[in-house]
């Protein structure tokens, strides 16, 4: 019940925070302040429904499971990767219109 | 303590530290951590770092896993301070922001630290990495909010160089 409770409120809080990401990406200006909003949302948004999974898992098979936790890393590793991309291209691109 | 170069040693053992990080992380995605997971862990372990060695051209010599368990806290605690942050300056007046490009100093020479310290830039809100230039040994930074921009560069090297140094040794 109480395990319950707490999942639930770590899936309304990521849902939340995947949310915002989304928010940003429509509100912010530039293609540089778009590039915050989602690699936001994948950290803490992700994070804690990977949270709640965790817990929810926990009341209802009683273990501990370390598997959940590959989720948030993974996805720590790659997003960065993708954000610098785009973020590099971008800069290239913005220079290249400036020269012409 | 470490091998000459290219003794047999370093040849069958090139990254120590990644085929450490591959065996848990093998045991991570399978549920039951018996002999014969360990077992196939050590060998993707050993085989992987040795078919990828062309990837790593510098080896990690020093890895001081109590520094790196306080940065992740201190990174998971930026995480979640500055994802606050950033939620304020997504839902409040976007024409206000003062976003800016930071040109952070690096003081180190590994690329693949730089390349750790840029990810963690990316990952906590506010601050995204757009370039690392190891020639001019500078991070190129994209911040959201930028009101003072020596402030941001004094922050990344307090709470993510400097323990990344330590870690690392470098």
């Amino acid at each position: 019940m109480i395990a319950e409770a707490i999942a639930s409120l770590l899936i309304v809080t990521g849902a939340a925070f995947v949310l915002l990401g989304s928010i940003g990406l429509v509100r912010l200006p530039d293609i540089f302040t778009r590039l915050h909003g989602p690699t936001k949302a994948t950290t803490l948004g992700v994070g804690a429904i990977v949270a709640a999974s965790s817990v929810a898992a926990y009341a209802v098979n009683g273990d501990i499971s370390l598997r959940e936790l590959t989720i948030p890393l993974f996805l720590f590793i790659t997003a960065p990767v993708s954000a610098h991309l785009i973020g590099k291209v971008a800069l290239k691109d913005a220079a290249a219109r400036r020269q012409n | 303590m470490s091998p000459r170069p290219d003794s047999f040693g370093r040849r069958l053992l090139p990254q120590p530290v990644l085929t450490l990080a591959i065996v848990a992380l093998w045991m991570m995605l399978q549920s039951d951590a018996g002999g014969g997971t360990l077992l196939l862990g050590l060998a993707l372990g050993l085989l992987i770092p040795i078919f990828t060695s062309v990837f790593w051209p510098s080896r990690l010599r020093v890895f001081r896993a109590g520094a790196a368990v306080r940065l992740v806290g201190i990174v998971l605690y930026d995480i979640l301070v500055a994802n606050i942050a950033v939620a304020r300056v997504v839902l409040g007046n976007t024409r206000n922001i003062r976003p800016a490009f930071v040109d952070v100093p690096l003081d180190m020479d590994d690329a693949y630290v730089a390349t750790i310290l840029g990810s963690i830039i990316t990952l906590t809100p506010g601050t995204l990495t757009i370039d690392i230039d190891m020639d001019r040994r500078i991070v190129h930074i994209h911040g959201l909010d930028v009101p003072d921009p020596a402030a941001v560069i004094a922050d990344i090297k307090s709470r993510y160089e400097t323990p990344l140094k330590e870690i690392f040794g470098c």
